[in-house]
């Protein structure tokens, strides 16, 4: 489980997060939602740890960030796992490779333990016969699927992604969106993804976090965003006529 | 201001260089690799470039020696001391300040544009040491480099003199082996690894630390190799007034 109390973090006289306070529990997906601008990515890279909030906490089942010494953050941040916009792949590394960096790193298994563990994780996101590949050589949706499999090769306890879908076809996206999902519920880890796919608010938000302007707009579930009467929210959420339509229909059949 | 900040962030960066050190197993990986790269991928046009650039010399002497009393040894004389003291440990680190020097800025800078670099930090890893590093060990084999650049040099010239008909065979290396003072190597291989040092810190500060996209990692290489140079220059100049002097 992740809290966040009250973090504040500013870019010099730029104030980007103004106080955000929320929890993010252990075995959900959680999305951080808000328009560019909104301060996800800086929140995500506070999460990360790559910033340091100025004021507020952040705590990683109960150990507080900002309280670690530098051995027990670089512990913490080998249980993190990370999927990148733009997936962020050694292009120097074949895909395996990729994989087996963070065991490589990590832990002192044998190359056939690396390769075992890394197999199999490459087949639980489908891409069983992409090991000697280069990133260069794979598909958008194939290297999300490989960082998706270099984030939790290690087993992680939190998974982080910053925008997955994006770039990506729908029907790619949903497949990325249900491995999220499914991945999280399996290993029982902390998942936020930082998103602007109204797809994967709908279809996998067990926790929505809204951000505007530095703050928490709202909180809420994929089940009770449809309810909410938040303005900012569903000026957001529901700009395009399609989910207009979707949310008139889901509180039509709800009467 | 700005030059103040970047001096004292490329020191800081040089001291991150040696803090937390990657796995072993990796690191080992990662020098061959870039030795390869960095030192065995020069090797071309460092030989070629001495080569002819010793010709060159060579027949520049011979040619600005037109006093019958000057006695023809001297061109091998004034090419070896050209290219030792000079020619091999600067001009080449100029050139290589091209060649290597934009390819760590844009490697690393590609990698920063890319988020690689975001991964590696996310992951725990130091990425300065796992990055520069290893271009830093695998340069420490740059006098290697200029060994062969002294010595191709030298043959560069030898035969310019011979086919251009410039002195003798045995002239040329008489002045070759006139008047050798040892400390002049030594001398040479001090400024190589300065420049060495040189050539795998300032071309991975500028890709490291940069900000942008695909224009900026262009932007960051021209500028690394403008300060390279200059600071090589500059650094070739206090080393002489040191050392010689």
């Amino acid at each position: 489980m992740i809290e966040v109390n009250n973090v504040h973090k500013s870019f010099g006289d730029t104030h980007i997060l103004k106080g955000i306070s929320t929890t993010f529990e252990k075995g959900k997906t959680s999305l951080v939602i808000g328009q560019s601008g909104s301060g996800k990515t800086v929140f995500l890279k506070c999460l990360l740890g790559l910033f340091q909030p100025e004021k507020g906490s952040i705590s990683y089942d109960g150990k507080i960030y900002s309280e670690l010494d530098a051995d027990e953050k670089r512990n913490l941040r080998s249980e993190m796992g990370m999927v990148f916009q733009g997936s962020a792949l050694f292009d120097s590394m074949t895909i395996l490779e990729n994989v087996m960096f963070p065991l490589r790193m990590f832990t002192k298994q044998s190359k056939s333990e690396m390769q075992d563990r890394a197999d199999f994780v490459l087949k639980r996101v489908n891409l069983a016969d992409a090991h000697h590949k280069m990133p260069s050589e794979a598909s958008g949706g194939m290297q999300k699927r490989v960082a998706i499999a270099r984030a939790i090769v290690n087993k992680p306890k939190y998974l982080f992604c910053d925008e997955p879908n994006s770039g990506l076809d729908p029907k790619t996206a949903i497949v990325i969106d249900d491995l999220i999902h499914e991945i999280t519920d399996e290993y029982n880890i902390t998942t936020i993804i930082n998103s602007h796919d109204m797809n994967s608010v709908m279809q996998i938000g067990e926790k929505i976090v809204f951000l505007k302007d530095g703050l928490k707009a709202w909180e809420g579930s994929k089940e009770t965003i449809f309810k909410t009467d938040n303005e900012v929210v569903t000026d957001f959420v529901y700009s395009s006529e399609l989910f207009k339509k979707v949310r008139q229909m889901y509180l039509e059949e709800r009467q | 201001m700005k030059y103040l900040h970047n001096i004292g962030a490329y020191f800081i960066m040089i001291k991150d260089m040696f803090r937390k050190p990657t796995k072993w197993s990796v690191m080992k990986t990662l020098i061959f690799k870039d030795i390869d790269d960095l030192i065995i991928g020069s090797l071309g046009i460092v030989a070629f470039i001495s080569f002819f650039v010793g010709g060159v010399v060579t027949i520049q002497t011979a040619l600005n020696i037109t006093s019958p009393i000057i006695p023809k040894y001297l061109v091998g004389f004034a090419t070896r001391q050209s290219i030792i003291l000079e020619f091999a440990p600067t001009f080449i680190s100029i050139i290589m300040a091209g060649k290597v020097g934009s390819f760590i800025t844009s490697s690393i800078g590609t990698m920063r544009v890319t988020e690689q670099i975001d991964a590696l930090e996310v992951m725990g890893i130091n990425a300065i040491n796992y990055l520069v590093f290893p271009k830093f060990i695998a340069l420490m084999l740059y006098p290697f480099v200029i060994s062969i650049a002294m010595f191709l040099g030298i043959i560069g010239g030898m035969a310019a003199c011979i086919y251009g008909g410039f002195s003798t065979l045995d002239d040329y290396i008489t002045g070759v082996q006139l008047d050798f003072i040892p400390f002049h190597i030594t001398y040479a291989f001090i400024k190589t690894i300065v420049f060495a040092f040189i050539l795998a810190t300032i071309p991975s500060y500028h890709g490291f630390f940069m900000k942008g996209g695909a224009l900026e990692v262009g932007k960051a290489s021209t500028t690394a190799f403008v300060w390279t140079s200059v600071v090589i220059i500059l650094l070739n100049y206090i080393l002489t007034q040191l050392l010689l002097s």
